[in-house]
């Protein structure tokens, strides 16, 4: 898999498939950015259509392409405090202390984003099933019904997966540990 | 990254939903499109037919530039636009 830096690279370059596929890895975690803004669908679309827009437009000027994440978070945030703001002086906040919970929920999606990352390592089967679960919030019939399996092994599934997933994490760790000593 | 639980790890998957597939097609295809659609605008902007063209069928007005886009992005423009 690219690294975000030779996506980037590739992306000056012009190659339009680097372009989508960076889109395709950051969708969701700019999408629960606007999410945590409590930002309205329309509002939230607008960011969003925004966020890449404008992404794309400045690649030149991201310094470090390996930073390419909390560059993009960065600007999501930023224009969705901008639409806040700018809501506010029409129609004064419902909850005034929504940035500040917004904030919160910042720090934890940089670790969800890794954890959804590190599901790639994992067979295709257990991927998939942990998405579906736990991401789209389906039920163990979709899940069956989708996947060709019997309704009754799901959650037994869903169980051995995420063992899986966190051994995968826990390989990453030490490995991250054993770099850094 | 430090050592997870496992409904630790459900919670953080469950964190990131699928955004809307139109929001990310859209997303995938509008900075590319970008150079034609500011040519849409600025044509609308000198030429009042082209501009109710825009306005009626926006699909054609594409067409008629040479710009190829996708039904998501076609959407993206019209809510940008406030089209109907």
């Amino acid at each position: 898999m690219p690294t975000d830096a030779e996506l980037v690279a590739r992306c000056r370059d012009g190659d339009p498939d680097a372009w989508r596929e960076l889109v395709e890895r950051y969708a969701r975690y700019v999408y629960a950015i606007t999410q945590a803004f409590r930002l309205s669908d329309a509002d939230a679309d607008d960011i969003f259509q925004e966020t890449f827009a404008r992404a794309y437009e400045r690649l030149n000027t991201l310094r470090d392409d390996d930073a390419f994440r909390p560059w993009l978070a960065s600007l999501t945030r930023r224009l969705c405090i901008d639409r806040l703001r700018a809501g506010a002086r029409e129609q004064p906040f419902e909850d005034p202390d929504i940035e500040l919970a917004a904030e919160d929920t910042l720090e934890q999606l940089t670790e969800a984003f890794d954890v959804h990352a590190a599901l790639a390592d994992l067979p295709e089967n257990c991927r998939e099933i942990l998405d579906r679960f736990f991401a789209r919030d389906e039920s163990y019939r979709t899940i069956a019904d989708a996947l060709d399996l019997p309704a009754g092994t799901i959650a037994s599934r869903i169980s051995r997966c995420l063992a899986r997933l966190r051994d995968t994490l826990g390989e990453e760790t030490t490995t991250e540990a054993r770099l850094e000593g | 990254m430090t050592p997870h639980h496992e409904e630790r790890l459900a919670d953080l998957l469950r964190m990131l939903p699928p955004a809307p597939r139109g929001w990310m097609e859209a997303a995938q295809e509008l900075p590319l499109a970008r150079p034609g659609l500011d040519r849409i605008v600025a044509r609308a902007e000198a030429d009042a037919r082209f501009r109710e063209l825009l306005i009626s069928d926006l699909e054609s007005a594409f067409a008629q530039e040479g710009v190829q886009v996708e039904d998501a992005t076609v959407e993206a423009v019209r809510r940008r636009l406030s089209l109907p």
